[in-house]
């Protein structure tokens, strides 16, 4: 297929570290190249320039946390024809959704002389709760290998490739030694979604859930497992609760022992 | 008289979501400000509760442009309160792995996020178009700064191998030898980098600044030093909430830094160069007076230069510190939490980056406060505004805006950053 005109690309931001898309930046070797194939159309942190939509690609990071950003993904949707969310802010709340297991009332004041100032929601939302999203990226931050695999999968029209299986996988793969296995070294990597390329247990830490969950993940199992290994009630609820904290599977299982 | 507003919605080129507003009369300008609309998320409220080993983590996530600052003011904050020196190999990997931070995030600034002010460009794609070769060497420098980071840190945006202590795997010296021949490049590419940065046109721009940046007895600083100013400060770091204080304003999300009873400062690379100039090679030093830059500087234009000689600086050191490299016994220091309070301050590329935790004696965060560089400089830029704008009020509007535009990016804000938020108690009239 012969395209008339390079399709425009849009990043748009919001509650966010910046991270995911300063990945964009950080494909040294590919940027120039990228931006010979996609309009570069609507990206802050990169231009000032603004070239009107409808927007082929949109990447969207961050969460939602204000009642003005709930309005704006509308917009963005409605100038969207694909959208993708990038990261875990994007997909799951990121970690400013930790407020939404306490009172945001109380964050205020702790945080702010004068709370009336500030406008924010009680909770922080992925984006899939406000609009229809094509596909996630997960991660925090992205890979760059995947954000690059995800356009141009989007550029040939066709489904990406980034599969759903555990961290576990990516270790067995790349022929790492099991750190709690090996080691009794408490790990999430069993119900974390892969794409990282198994860095922790590389560098001989336990993976702590920056993907979020895989796919169908047994985490009550994992669970007993880091009980064994004599991981108290306490620090399971903080494990679960990070930077996926409000992706389901995660939530009920800090829940669950949030209870106990 | 006639009223003419600028207004710039969304300021580009800076890290998270800013807006610029400024009002004239006449020849007067009447209100500047920099909004900061970035939303916010409360980072020392739901530190309380964590464990002291999870704040690297966590406190990287408030901004992605400069994690490993955070985990650094982090983890020194931290090991002050265990009353605990991290010494020999693993301080020489964590000076390392901030060159690394500060190449990528200074060749990210000078190339992709500056020049094309001085250049007229929208951007360094647009930029790219005439000077592929430039927007390239740039890019390459900056891959030279990730590839520390990713190989120290495990990745180049939140790196994972950080830990109160020291890192939980460190290198072993073969596996840092690749980089030296990377770092040979890039500082030959920073060299020339200086030059061309030093070519730039840059505006008459001059004033008075009382700068900040942390002053160590025998090195640039990284990670460590007395918090001095050119104008009399000069204390230790765990004085810096007597000294230092917190606004909160009804336009911004972010928090005005001043110091008590003088007002607004300046913090980042322009501060460290002015500060700590005896502190740097001779290389440097020469090379900065052949191009016109013998200290103090005081035209915040000219941090495009500074930030290229950083950006030589840091390869020169880099190579240093892995040449000089022995791999140590154990990757960390071992730890004992008690109950106390630990203050960290580092030299984040855009300038100090304060923590302050109370723990429990299980290692439980009680209590953070943490004060980003931009929340510093936030009142500098606003003042900056004031002074700058009134000799050109008669330039086209739209060179205008963008001159303003350039003159917030000279500081390279970094509004995720700021807008975190810092637990503070102010006196309202
Ligand atoms: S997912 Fe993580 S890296 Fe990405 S924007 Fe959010 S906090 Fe930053
Ligand atoms: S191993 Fe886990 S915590 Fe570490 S980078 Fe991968 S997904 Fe994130």
């Amino acid at each position: 297929m012969v395209r008339k005109r390079r399709p425009k690309l849009a990043v748009w931001k919001f509650a966010s570290c910046d991270g995911c898309q300063l990945t964009l930046l950080d494909c040294e070797d590919e940027l120039l190249r990228l931006a010979g194939q996609v309009q570069i159309s609507y990206f802050p942190e990169a231009s000032r320039a603004i070239v009107r939509g409808p927007y082929d690609l949109s990447l969207v990071e961050g969460s939602i946390t204000t009642p003005h950003d709930a309005e704006r993904i509308h917009q963005v949707r409605r100038a969207s024809k694909v959208l993708i969310t990038i990261g875990a802010c994007a997909t799951a709340g990121g970690i400013q959704a930790l407020r939404n297991f306490k009172d945001v009332r109380e964050f205020l004041s702790i945080v702010y002389a004068t709370p009336e100032y500030i406008q924010t929601l009680n909770k922080s939302t992925p984006i899939a709760d406000h609009v229809f999203v094509d596909f996630e990226l997960r991660g925090c931050p992205i890979n760059k290998h995947q954000l690059i695999e995800v356009i141009s999968a989007f550029l040939h029209g066709r489904k990406p490739n980034t599969p759903p299986h555990s961290v576990c996988m990516e270790c067995k793969r790349r022929d790492i030694v099991c750190v709690m296995v090996a080691h009794g070294t408490p790990c999430l990597g069993p119900v974390t979604h892969a794409g990282c390329g198994a860095i922790c247990p590389a560098y001989h830490r336990g993976c702590y859930g920056c993907f979020g969950p895989k796919e169908t993940p047994n985490t009550n199992s994992l669970s007993a497992r880091w009980s064994h290994l004599g991981v108290k009630e306490q620090d399971i609820v903080r494990a679960f609760r990070s930077f996926n904290a409000y992706a389901e599977p995660f939530r009920k299982e800090g829940e669950a022992h949030d209870r106990a | 008289m006639k009223t003419k507003v600028i207004k710039v919605d969304y300021l580009a080129r800076v890290e998270g979501e800013g807006a610029l507003y400024v009002k004239i009369k006449g020849d007067q300008v009447m209100d500047v400000r920099l909004k900061i609309f970035e939303p916010p998320r409360f980072f020392e409220a739901f530190l309380r509760g964590r464990n002291f080993a999870e704040a690297p983590d966590i406190t990287a996530r408030i901004c992605g442009i400069c994690p490993i600052a955070y985990q650094m003011s982090a983890v020194h904050a931290m090991e002050d309160a265990f009353g605990i020196k991290v010494e020999g190999p693993i301080r020489a990997l964590r000076r390392l792995i901030y060159c690394g931070e500060w190449i990528e995030s200074h060749a990210l600034h000078v190339y992709l996020l500056h020049a094309p002010d001085f250049l007229g460009y929208e951007d360094a794609i647009q930029m790219a178009r005439d000077h592929p070769d430039i927007v390239q060497r740039g890019l390459q420098l900056k891959k030279v700064g990730n590839e520390i980071v990713r190989l120290l840190g495990g990745r180049e945006i939140h790196p994972i191998n950080v830990r109160v202590g020291g890192f939980y795997r460190v290198p072993t010296k073969r596996e840092l030898i690749p980089l030296m021949e990377q770092l040979h490049w890039a500082r030959e590419a920073a060299l020339e980098t200086v030059r061309w940065a030093a070519a730039l046109p840059f505006p008459e721009f001059e004033r008075d600044y009382e700068f900040v940046a942390l002053r160590h007895p025998t090195e640039y600083p990284f990670n460590e030093g007395r918090l001095v100013s050119n104008k009399g400060l000069d204390i230790a770091v765990s004085e810096y909430d007597d000294h230092f204080v917190e606004e909160h304003v009804s336009y911004s999300n972010a928090l005005h830094s001043t110091i008590k009873n003088r007002g607004p400062y300046f913090v980042g690379p322009l501060a460290r160069y002015n500060l700590n100039f005896d502190r740097l090679s001779p290389l440097v030093r020469e090379l900065a007076c052949d191009v016109g830059l013998h200290p103090p500087c005081t035209n915040p234009f000219k941090s495009i230069i500074v930030r290229s000689l950083e950006i030589l600086y840091a390869c020169d050191e880099a190579l240093r510190l892995i040449a000089e490299y022995e791999m140590p016994d154990k990757p960390a220091v071992e730890i004992q939490p008690r109950a106390a309070t630990g203050y960290g301050c580092t030299e984040a590329p855009r300038g100090i980056l304060y923590h302050r935790y109370r723990l429990g004696d299980d290692g439980t965060i009680l209590d953070a406060k943490i004060v980003p560089p931009t929340s510093q400089n936030q009142k500098m830029i606003e003042s900056d505004l004031w002074h700058f704008l009134p000799s050109r009020l008669d330039m086209p509007h739209d060179q205008l805006v963008w001159h303003c535009e350039q003159a917030v990016r000279n500081y390279d804000p970094c509004i995720s950053c700021a807008t975190h938020f810092i637990k503070l108690h102010i006196e309202r009239e």
